[in-house]
C-alpha cells in the first residue's frame, strides 16, 4: 500500500543563480517563476 | 529538517532543504513525527498497534519512509550555508528593480498609510520627467547582462503625476531594445484620477496593476478618506470594474490592507468576489505597535483562522470551477526559484531600490525617509556602502532565529522593513508576520497539493 504521495517539487539542492527572476515583495519569493 | 502539518483532510511533511512536499496517510505522518528517535521495530510495532494493522503493513510505511530518506527527499541536510553570500557577491553593483516615487503627494488621507499620506515624512513632491529619465539611465547602465529590468510607479499617488509617468514609459520604450533590455512596469494605485486615459495606457504598457482596496466598504472608507473625511469606496470601485474588464486577462490585483478593525479580512474577500474582482490580496497594517490600527495578540488566533478558511474557500470556488488567486497562496512548487533566490530574498538595498522624486536611492519603498539609510542618487549612485553592505549580508543565515525554522527557505528571512519597523534593525525578526508568514505558507502548499492530486486524478 501506498503510504505517501511525493508531489512534483523543484530539487532545492539540484537547483544549487542567473538573476532573471522578477523582484518579489513579501509586503512572494516563493511563487517566483525561475527563467533558468 | 522536515515539518509536519495537516489541514482538514491533508496530512503533509515539508523536507526544508530538498523542497520536497509528501502527502501522507495518518500511519506516515505519525511514524515521520518518531522517524529519528525511535528505531524501525519500536516504530513499526507502535504504528501497528496504533492503527490497527498488520505489522507489514507499518513495515511497508517505513521502508517507504527511508526510501525517500536515501533519495535525498526527507531529512535532508542544511549544506546552503556557504552560499548565502553568493548570489549577492556574484552580482554585487547590479541593479535589476527600481521603484519610482513620482509622486510624494496623495490625493488621499489613509489612516494607517505607511508613507505618512504619501510624504514619506517629508516635503510633498512630484518627480521630474529629468529624475525619472536618469533614474532609467542609471538603471540600464547599472543592470549587467540582466535582460529583464523592473520598474514600478508608486507614490503617493502616482497618477497625480500621469504625464511624467507617461513620458517615462516612452522613453524607456524608445532605449530599451538598443541597450538589449525589456522593460516590465508596474503601477500601484489609489484610484481616484483611473478614467479612459489612464485604463488605455496601463492596459497597453503595464505588466501589472496594483489596486488598492479594502473590501467592505464601511471597511474601506473608515481609513481610505480623502482630505473632507469622505471615503472613497464608491468614487474607485466602479473605476477598478472598468479598468479590470478592459484589461482582458492581464496581470493584476487587488490589494488590501486588514487592520484590528477588521481581523476577519475574509468578509473583505468576499466582497471583492462579489464585486467581480479574482486576483486578491488582503495584507496586515504595517504600523507601530501603539497604532489604534496596528493588529493585536488577540488578533492573531482570528487572522490564522481567517487564512485556514480562506484556503477552504478558495478549494471550494475552485471545485465549483469559480477559482480565485489570493498573492500569498500562490506557490510554484515545481518551477519555483532557486535555492540562491531563496537564502539572499528579495533584493532590496542591491538589486533593488527606490528612487525619490529628488532623485536619491533608498534600499526599498518603505525606507524612504528613514534617516541614514539613503544610499545615494541616481547621478552619482550609491555612495553609503556601509548601509548596502549591510542589506547585501542580510539573508536567511544573517538571523540566528531563522536557522531552525521550517519555513525560511520560502520567506528568505523575511521583509527587511518589516523587521527594521518592528525591532530597529533589518536583521531582526518580527514574530507576528513570522506566524502569519508560515500559516499562509501552510496554506499554500495545501492548496498547491490539492490542484497537483486533482491534475493527476484527472489526466
Amino acid at each position: 500500500m501506498k503510504h505517501i504521495k511525493t508531489l512534483n517539487t523543484r530539487n532545492l539542492c539540484e537547483s544549487a543563480g542567473c538573476g532573471e527572476c522578477q523582484t518579489s515583495c513579501q509586503s512572494g519569493i516563493a511563487n517566483q517563476k525561475c527563467e533558468s | 529538517m522536515v515539518h509536519r502539518f495537516h489541514l482538514d483532510d491533508y496530512y503533509i511533511a515539508v523536507d526544508v532543504c530538498s523542497g520536497s512536499v509528501h502527502v501522507l496517510d495518518e500511519m506516515a505522518y505519525e511514524m515521520i513525527g518518531g522517524y529519528e528517535e525511535k528505531d524501525r521495530q519500536a516504530l513499526t510495532a507502535e504504528a501497528a498497534k496504533r492503527f490497527g494493522t498488520a505489522l507489514s503493513e507499518a513495515e511497508e510505511c517505513y521502508d517507504q519512509i527511508t526510501a525517500l530518506k536515501d533519495a535525498g527527499q526527507l531529512f535532508t541536510e542544511d549544506t546552503f550555508a556557504p552560499m548565502a553570500g553568493e548570489l549577492k557577491s556574484r552580482t554585487a553593483g547590479v541593479v535589476k528593480a527600481l521603484c519610482l516615487h513620482v509622486a510624494h503627494t496623495c490625493n488621499l488621507n489613509c489612516g494607517y498609510c505607511f508613507a505618512s499620506q504619501g510624504k514619506y515624512k517629508g516635503d510633498r513632491a512630484v518627480m521630474s520627467f529629468e529624475v525619472g529619465k536618469q533614474a532609467l539611465d542609471f538603471l540600464v547602465a547599472h543592470s549587467g547582462s540582466r535582460h529583464n529590468l523592473e520598474v514600478d510607479f508608486f507614490g503617493g499617488e502616482p497618477l497625480m503625476n500621469f504625464q511624467v509617468v507617461k513620458d517615462l514609459v516612452a522613453y524607456a520604450r524608445s532605449i530599451e531594445k538598443a541597450a538589449g533590455k525589456n522593460f516590465r512596469f508596474t503601477l500601484t494605485t489609489n484610484g481616484m484620477l483611473i478614467d479612459d486615459d489612464v485604463i488605455d495606457f496601463a492596459n497597453r504598457e503595464m505588466s501589472n496593476v496594483v489596486l488598492s482596496l479594502d473590501g467592505r466598504k464601511e471597511i474601506h472608507d473608515r481609513c481610505r478618506v480623502d482630505y473632507a473625511g469622505n471615503g472613497s469606496w464608491e468614487k474607485i470601485v466602479p473605476k477598478f470594474q472598468k479598468l479590470v474588464k478592459a484589461r482582458g486577462g492581464k496581470n493584476y490585483y487587488m490589494r488590501g490592507t486588514f487592520t484590528h478593525a477588521n481581523p476577519d479580512f475574509l468578509e473583505d474577500i468576499k466582497v471583492m468576489l462579489d464585486l467581480g474582482f479574482t486576483e486578491l490580496s488582503m495584507e496586515p497594517v504595517v504600523c507601530a505597535p501603539d497604532d489604534p490600527a496596528a493588529l493585536t495578540e488577540a488578533d492573531l488566533p482570528v487572522v490564522l483562522q481567517q487564512y485556514e478558511e480562506l484556503a477552504r474557500l478558495m478549494r471550494k470556488k475552485e471545485k465549483e470551477g469559480r477559482p480565485f488567486t489570493f498573492y500569498h497562496y500562490m506557490l510554484d512548487l515545481a518551477d519555483g526559484p532557486c535555492i540562491y533566490k531563496r537564502i539572499s530574498g528579495c533584493g532590496s538595498g542591491t538589486e533593488y531600490m527606490a528612487v525619490t522624486p529628488w532623485g536619491d536611492l533608498y534600499p526599498c519603498h518603505q525606507f524612504v525617509g528613514e534617516e541614514g539609510y539613503c544610499l545615494g542618487n541616481v547621478w552619482d549612485g550609491v555612495k553609503n556602502t556601509e548601509r548596502q553592505a549591510e542589506f547585501a549580508s542580510c539573508n536567511v543565515y544573517a538571523r540566528e532565529e531563522c536557522r531552525n525554522c521550517w519555513a525560511r527557505l520560502y520567506c528568505s528571512g523575511g521583509c527587511a522593513a518589516n523587521a527594521f519597523h518592528a525591532t530597529g534593525k533589518i536583521t531582526g525578526v518580527y514574530e507576528t508576520g513570522c506566524e502569519l508568514f508560515k500559516k499562509r505558507m501552510e496554506c499554500a502548499i495545501v492548496l498547491q497539493a490539492d490542484r497537483m492530486l486533482s491534475e493527476e486524478e484527472e489526466g
